[in-house]
Formats: C-alpha cells, structure tokens, sequence
C-alpha cells in the first residue's frame, strides 16, 4: 500500500472533527508549504542537484533543523537513486514518508497521552522560556482535563512576572477549576507545595503547576526549577507524572538549546508546540525528536480554550500534505 | 552551545590555505557552504543567506592575504563587513512630536514581550532623556495584560490608563491621549495586545488605532530567538502599519538571533533597543555591529573589550598579566580580580560575550553563578594573609578554620583551592603556550 493511502486510512479511522480542527488550524501553515512543494515539483523535470537544493530550503524554512535538514536530504538523495526515480512528482511522496519516519522512527504509536497516576493525584509541571504561552497552555490544558471528568486543580508558581497570578486566575475562572496562589514575588516551591496539600486534601485528581519563564541560560533560575521539582517528586511518589516543556513554534533553531537545558533540569516528558495557528511551521520539534526523543503531546492552534489538540504526527503530516492526498 | 560559531566551523578549511599567498576560488567555495551552514544555524533567513553568500564570494576570490590576518580571519572580517553593512548603523533615537505628546505604539506577536517592553521604555524615557510617559494598556484580549501594566507602572511609579476590556481598544487609544494631553505627559506609550500577523481582523484593528493617533513612532517588538518565519512577521506588520523601528527582546538569551538580519533586511527599519533582562533597567541601545559578531558566533568581543577598557585600569591588567605568566598569581589577586570583574556586571553576561568560552578547557566547571561569588569571596577572606599568597601552607585544620570563618564546607574550600590551581595552570597555557601577539585580543585579565 502506498505511503498516502496508508496515511489517509490512518486519519478516517479517526474523529473527522478532530481532523478538521488540526486542518483548519494548521491552513495557513500548509498553504506555504505544500504550495512551495507542488511548485517545486512543477519547476523541475527531473531530479538533479537544483532539485534537492531547493527542497532543501523548503525545508530550512520550515525551521525544521539545519543538520535534521542535511542528514534527510542525504537519505532522500539515497532512496532516489536506489529506486531510480526519475520524476519530481514521485519524490514527494517520499519526503512526507521520510518525515514522518523521523517521527516514528519505526515505532509507529498513534495518538500521545499523558502519563497519569494509576490511583490518586497526578501531578503535571510546565515549563519553558519566556512568552512561549505556558499559562494558556495550562488554562487550555485544565479545560481539557475537566472535559474528561477529571477534577483539576491548578498552582500559580510563577511568581515573578506581573500580572502572571491573575492570568493564571482568569484561566481558573474560565475553565471552572481552583486556584492555588501566594502572592507576587513569594517562593515558587512553597507556592507548588500548598498546591499539592490543597489537592490533596480535596482528593482532586490533576494538579497543574505553572512556573515562571526563563531563558535556559540563566544558571540560578534553571536550578530553581530543579528544586520545584525536588520537592514535587518528594510530596507524591512517582510525580510530577509530567513535565511538559511548552515551545513556540515560531522559535528557531535555539529550541534545540531550550529542550536540551530543560530537559537536563527538569526531565522533561513531553513537549507542548504553541502558536502553530500562524505561518510558523514548528518544524523544529522534528529535529528535537531525532536528536533527544522528546514526544509532542500537543499543539496550541488558536486562542479558544479548546484549541489545545493532542498531537499526532500523522496528523501533522496530513495537515502539511492534506492537499496532496486529496489529489 | 549547541552550535559552532562560524570560526569553528572555518577552522578545518582555513588550515588548508594558510601559507598561501591568495584566497582562491575553490578556498571561497569551500568557505560559502560554512559561512551559509553558519548563518542558517543562526536562524538568518535562508533567502537573506542567498543574497549575502553571493556578494561574500564576489569579495573574497583574488584578495591579497593580508600579513596580519591569517586567510580565515580575513574572510570572516569580510562576512562580518557585510553583515556590520547589511544591519546599518546605530538609530536609536525616539521621535520628539513638536506637539506633544510624542505617541509610541508597540505592536508585535503574542509572546514576544510588548508589555515588558512598554514598561522598560517608560522607564529609558524617564531615566535617560527626562521624560514623563503615560502608559497605556489597549490589551483587552489576554486576560490580566491590564494588571500586568499596572502593575508595571506600580513599579515604575507611573501613571497607567485603562478603561478595562469591554471598551474597544481603539477607544482606549484615543483617551489615552486625551488623558496625556490634559496631564501634561509629554510621551504616551500604548501597549497592544499581541496577534498573528495574518489576522486581518486583528491587524485592521490596528491599522484603526494609527489612522485614530497617527503615532510618531510604532515598534515592532520580536522575540531575538524567532526562527525562519522572521521575515514574515516582519513584512506583514510592516506592511500593514509601516513600523518606525524594531526592538528586539530577550537577547540575554543564548540565541544567536539571526532573526534581526532577517528583519532588517526584509523591512529595510532600524532595530533600535534590545531587551538584555527582566528587570526594567535592562532596555539597551542595540548595537548593529556587534549582532554580526553575535550571529556569527564569535561573541560580542567588542563589547567586552569596551567594558573592560572602562572597568579596569590598564597598567594594572599588565601586571597581572605578568604574574599570570610567571605563575605568581595568589589569591589575593585573585580577590582584586574578582572585585575588578563583578564590577563590569552579571558574570554570565560577561561569559556570553567571550568567544567560544563555554568551550574552553577547564571553563566548563566554572559555574557562573553570582551567588557562588559570594561564597569564594568568604573563602578567601577567611584565609590569612600568608595562606593567600602561599595556598601550599593550608593544610586540614588550616581548611577547617577557613571554613568556620567563611561560614562554608571543607569541601567548598578544598574545591576552591582545586579550581584555583586549574586555573593558574590553565592561564600559564593560555599566556605562555600562544604565539606572542595572537592572543592579543584575549588578553582579559580575568582569564
């Protein structure tokens, strides 16, 4: 079976609603970029150095990596000549089947979920640099949450940015959840211990810890984190159940730092890509994937409490090739 | 860093030419694929890179090789040449209105740190020309903007106004003025909330704000860390609203930025402020040179030399260069170097700024953490006299009373004594070991 045909039995065994919504959401991402590939693949008669030079640069400015870009278009090169394709039309299908093998590399698990305590609180922590929407990733996340029937309950550590505590509150108002708050300037992990007594005495099932940006080169603040969670794993067994590294997707290539450092911190489990609903491709979770095998759990496509969406990377491919299936 | 600098990456092609008298075309060649792996890495935008690797080989094929520079570093001044060319001069003048209030505008993505910025403005403004600024806080989307400007006026102990969230921020724009006017600030600065640049709704909201203000001035505000989608956020708004100029936030990061040549090549506006940190003194007048550097990975030299030129006083450098070749260093030098380092600033901005020196051997232990400063410096303070010029003669109970004094560990000590001794080793390498003149630039007395 051909690799779009298999994609595309893939996504109808899957809600077409949610479908839609990672369609809709991610348009204005695909537009670009399929137009650019289906340009691409019209300019060229056959596939010669000119041909992957651009595809290389398609790619670049996906933001997907510079050295991910490199090592991808050296196998594609490979695959071409191993299978002696002769005609652009044909490499198309190639590059979204490569592009996904990225993701996957093998293992092809379908939806990611968020790891939960079999019985009792899970314990879910984000983090990442400033302006990356952390906040209204949590406030989206509660919603979310609640929507499963879970009882969601939400710490207010960032207590250094103005104006971060009552963000966090309206986030609580809107999705109808508690929030656990100090005041302003106070110490983050005091702030996330009272949380955790507070969810745990009311037997809430997820507790949502914010925590204030920073820039992953900050020695001080990174090692405040690292004490956050110290004392999350030492308050409930096995926590946090996550630690969500929340990344913008119009950011470069010092994503790769960002994870790298937080990751080194924070351990972090999965990564949440914000912001994909502009012309940011977010390409850079690719190259994070390959090089540390970070997931993404999922992708923030607008500004509406639920335009928080689950990621799935076939997902993803289809709304970067959908018009190309469609054909 | 997870990237090499454009001089590391140079290094293996460089080593081929060196002796010759001329850069040939095939040197060049070989060079333009790592210039161009460089400036991608550094997020420059990939058509922004065509354009530059083009006009860099047409400079570099034929030159003379100069005695002074090794072939490498003639072709990396050549691609800083067209870089320091390409980011323009130094603007960072506000707009004065003959009729006041001047009216700034900030405009700019979600995230990227407008209202931050707004704040730092007012108090640049304040400090640094003796203005008297209104804040304005025309975010009604993102619940709690409006708390967050005031909060940052509480701060700054300036005025904020706001009509909350169920008026329309055009409103809010023009009362704002009206509300300048009658007050008698003679700035008004109006924070916006942050949308896509291809939400016609949001941006015709704006285009609506400058038709109603006609500002003075309308910054577009970019987080130095955006990637290849730089030039798009850029022609958009710049389209949309023609912006007077760009500032540029969390630079203090360890971004390289190249998205500030995008941006400057795209919209031909003039980057005129950095934010370099979270407090709100830490708005800079951005230096378009020393970005080159930074983009090109070579650390922003300039800035250190110009920092340390100001701090330390030069003879007292030679000597202790002297000493740090003859391996007399103590640790009360050590103490005068730390007090003459700490003095210039944050320790890490200070390690930001050197090139390469997250990779310098022995570098990496050394935490930079000011707090840890502090510790070192009661070490040493706790130590006698002798055991400062003579560390030899500090034996266990020796440690074991500088320790009590300094209020620290045995092992803190030990551990001190152990890096100091590294250290002393390693600057006898870097003094003695380098070809005389070649470290010239890296002559910094804290190394």
């Amino acid at each position: 079976m051909s690799f779009f045909r298999k994609l595309k039995d893939k996504i109808s065994t899957q809600t077409d609603q949610m479908t839609e919504k990672f369609k809709s959401g991610m348009s204005k991402t695909r537009e670009s970029f399929t137009t650019k590939l289906n340009d691409l693949v019209a300019k060229y008669r056959k596939v010669d150095e000119d041909f992957f030079e651009e595809l290389e640069e398609i790619l670049i400015s996906a933001d997907v990596g510079v050295e991910t870009v490199m090592t991808l278009i050296e196998e594609l090169e490979m695959e071409v000549k191993r299978q002696n394709i002769q005609e652009p039309e044909k490499v198309k299908e190639v590059i979204s089947e490569k592009l996904v093998d990225i993701y996957y590399d093998g293992d092809d698990a379908s939806v990611e979920h968020l790891t939960m305590s079999e019985s009792g609180l899970s314990i879910i922590l984000v983090v990442g640099v400033n302006g990356v929407g952390k906040t209204t990733t949590i406030g989206k996340l509660a919603h979310r949450l609640k929507e499963e029937g879970k009882s969601v309950m939400l710490a207010a550590g960032d207590t250094f940015r103005a104006g971060a505590i009552e963000q966090l509150e309206v986030w609580g108002e809107r999705a109808g959840v508690e929030v656990i708050k100090q005041s302003e300037g106070s110490d983050p992990a005091a702030v996330i211990y009272d949380g955790i007594q507070a969810a745990k005495s009311r037997g809430v099932d997820v507790l949502l810890c914010d925590t204030a940006g920073r820039l992953q080169n900050k020695v001080n603040l990174m090692n405040e984190l690292a004490k956050v969670k110290k004392v999350i794993s030492r308050e409930v067994d096995g926590a946090p159940h996550e630690t969500l590294l929340v990344l913008d997707a119009t950011t470069g290539q010092n994503a790769l730092n960002q994870a790298k450092t937080f990751k080194e911190a924070t351990d972090v489990s999965g990564i949440v890509l914000t912001k994909l609903d502009g012309t940011a491709k977010g390409g850079i979770v690719l190259a994070i994937r390959r090089e540390m095998d970070i997931p993404v759990k999922f992708v923030g496509l607008g500004e509406q409490m639920t335009d928080l969406q689950p990621f799935d990377a076939h997902q993803f491919v289809y709304g970067l090739f959908g018009d190309l299936i469609k054909e | 860093m997870a990237f090499e600098g454009l001089a590391d990456r140079l290094q293996s092609t460089i080593k081929k030419i060196t002796g010759k008298g001329k850069v040939t075309e095939q040197d060049v060649k070989e060079m333009a694929r790592e210039i161009r792996l460089a400036l991608l890495e550094a997020d420059v935008n990939f058509k922004v890179v065509k354009d530059l690797i083009k006009r860099i080989r047409e400079r570099a094929v034929g030159q003379e090789v100069m005695d002074s520079l090794t072939p490498g570093q003639q072709v990396i001044k050549v691609v800083r040449e067209e870089l320091t060319d390409l980011m323009g001069t130094e603007q960072s003048k506000i707009a004065v209105s003959q009729k006041p209030p001047t009216v700034i505008m900030m405009v700019g993505l979600q995230g990227a740190g407008k209202t931050t910025s707004t704040g730092k403005l007012a108090n640049l403004l304040r400090k640094s020309y003796n203005r008297n600024p209104l804040l304005v806080a025309a975010d009604i989307y993102r619940p709690a903007a409006i708390d967050q400007l005031k909060t940052l006026g509480k701060q700054l102990d300036m005025d904020v106004f706001s009509l909350g969230t169920d008026v329309s921020p055009v409103e809010i724009a023009k009362q704002g003025i009206e509300k300048a006017k009658e007050n008698h600030h003679d700035y008004v600065i109006i924070d916006t909330a942050g949308r896509l640049h291809v939400d016609e709704d949001l941006m015709g909201e704006l285009k609506q704000i400058k038709e109603t203000v006609s500002p003075d001035e309308i910054f577009l505000v970019v987080d130095a860390m955006t990637g290849q989608d730089a030039v798009n956020v850029a022609e958009n708004f710049n389209n949309d609203l023609e912006i007077t100029g760009v500032i540029l936030t969390k630079l203090d990061g360890d971004t390289r930025g190249g998205a500030a040549l995008s941006i400057k090549a795209v919209t031909g506006k003039p980057i005129k402020f950095a934010g370099m940190g979270e407090k709100l003194d830490q708005l800079e007048v951005f230096h378009p040179d020393r970005m080159a550097s930074r983009i090109l990975g070579m650390g922003d030299v300039l800035s250190l030399i110009e920092k340390a030129e100001t701090q330390y006083d030069e003879k007292k450098a030679k000597e202790m260069e002297k000493k740090m070749k003859e391996m007399s260093f103590t640790f009360e030098d050590f103490l005068e170097q730390m007090d003459q380092v700490k003095s210039m600033g944050p320790l890490d901005e200070i390690m930001n700024m050197l090139p390469g020196a997250n990779k310098m051997k022995g570098m990496k232990n050394i935490q930079v953490d000011d707090k840890q400063l502090s510790h070192i410096e009661a070490i040493i303070q706790s130590m006698t006299k002798e055991e400062r010029v003579n560390p030899n003669i500090i034996n266990a109970s020796r440690k074991k009373r500088i320790a009590q004094g300094s209020g620290t560990s045995v092992s803190q000590v030990n551990r001190l004594i152990k890096q100091f001794n590294d250290m002393k080793k390693m600057m006898k390498q870097m003094m003695g070991g380098g070809k005389k003149g070649k470290k010239k630039g890296l002559s910094f007395p804290f190394m």
